[in-house]
């Protein structure tokens, strides 16, 4: 058993350091917990299915979803991940297989496939993006594009190993 | 006289000719379209209802007018439950979102707490004899939840991105708005003394 003394040096001791800490982590909050991990969405899982193929391209194209995989803490890019993509297209609706396909990520961590056209569902023009390989804590994430009129929507993971 | 029908008539045709004309109809499947047509009606029929009970619309005394209140009541109620239902089986994990509150569209919530209200006052005004409800303690209990399904309604058809066009919803919004608010002025609802009508 330890016994803690009070006395006027060691509180002075604890307050200076619980100062010194506090004020640091006020000023470098990036640096004390490195890059957050990108948490999932609501309603991002919504219509996913799972092992969706790797394709060059979704349907006949012309809309651009792109976006960067990287790993959490040192925000390193993360070579070769599988990102699944989906959405309501003017070539089908979201739950229909030939609307989703996936990719993989460059050595640069970034990604970009070609995919139809996105048109608002339920009341919002967004895609789907999944990450779920298993390395890495599965994401989902849902962006919603700032018009319909726009041919390319990005999204970007920063994933926790699990 | 005729003007108010056909000023009437054009709110809601308007909205509802708009929307067939949208491009976004060539995506989508015959059950959405018909869940957001119901939606779009709905709308309309939630202008028609101060109308009715505020007696604005000539031709129709004022006992025809609360009668047909209460049939375009039922017909809400049946339009929401074809656009909740709709939507349900065009996209089931969206809507199960929507009805739990846990939905990422800020719309959402709008229209399931005004879906709530419509059901509400659709069973207060069902029972209303059996249970015994005075004139007062029905009007404390219909205002509320009127104003609940008008701003709901309004506010969910604004935020949402789909096949109405925008002048013509906001134009219909903003007369459900004016006839709610002119009703309720004009039977002076927030009285103690009952009315003739409510």
């Amino acid at each position: 058993m330890t016994t803690v003394v009070l006395n006027r040096r060691n509180l002075l001791a604890a307050g200076g350091s619980v100062l010194a800490v506090g004020v640091s982590g006020l000023l470098l909050p990036a640096r004390a917990e490195g890059l957050a991990p990108t948490p999932s969405m609501p309603g991002g899982t919504n219509n996913y299915r799972k092992g969706a193929p790797i394709v060059d391209r979704i349907g006949k194209g012309g809309f651009w979803m792109t976006g960067t995989v990287r790993r959490a803490g040192d925000g390193a890019p993360l070579a070769g991940q599988r990102v699944h993509i989906w959405a309501h297209t003017i070539e089908g609706q979201e739950h229909e297989p030939h609307s989703h396909g996936a990719t993989l990520t460059d050595k640069n961590g970034a990604f970009r496939l070609e995919m139809p056209q996105i048109i608002p569902i339920f009341g919002q023009p967004h895609g789907h993006l999944a990450y779920d390989s298993g390395e890495f804590k599965a994401v989902f994430l849902r962006p919603v594009m700032r018009s319909a009129k726009e041919t390319s929507l990005e999204a970007h993971f920063v994933l926790q190993p699990v | 006289m005729a003007l108010i029908w056909v000023a009437l008539a054009a709110a809601v045709g308007v909205p509802i000719a708009a929307a067939a004309l949208s491009p976004l109809l060539e995506w989508r499947g015959a059950v959405y379209i018909l869940a957001g047509f119901a939606g779009i009606i709905a709308l309309g029929l939630v202008l028609v209802q101060p109308l009715l009970i505020g007696g604005y619309l000539p031709g129709l005394s004022a006992y025809r007018g609360r009668r047909a209140h209460h049939w375009i009541g039922g017909a809400l109620v049946a339009a929401v439950v074809i656009h909740v239902g709709g939507l349900w089986i065009t996209s089931p994990p969206d809507m199960v979102d929507a009805l739990l509150f846990s939905s990422p569209t800020p719309f959402s919530p709008w229209g399931v707490i005004a879906m709530w209200a419509i059901f509400a006052v659709a069973l207060l005004a069902a029972f209303r004899r059996r249970w015994g409800l005075r004139a007062q303690t029905w009007r404390i209990a219909h205002m509320p939840l009127a104003i609940v399904i008008v701003a709901g309604s309004v506010v969910h058809g604004l935020l949402i991105e789909g096949t109405m066009e925008t002048v013509s919803k906001a134009v219909l919004c903003a007369l459900v708005l004016a006839a709610t608010v002119k009703a309720m002025v004009d039977l002076r609802v927030w009285r103690k003394r009952g009315t003739l009508r409510g």
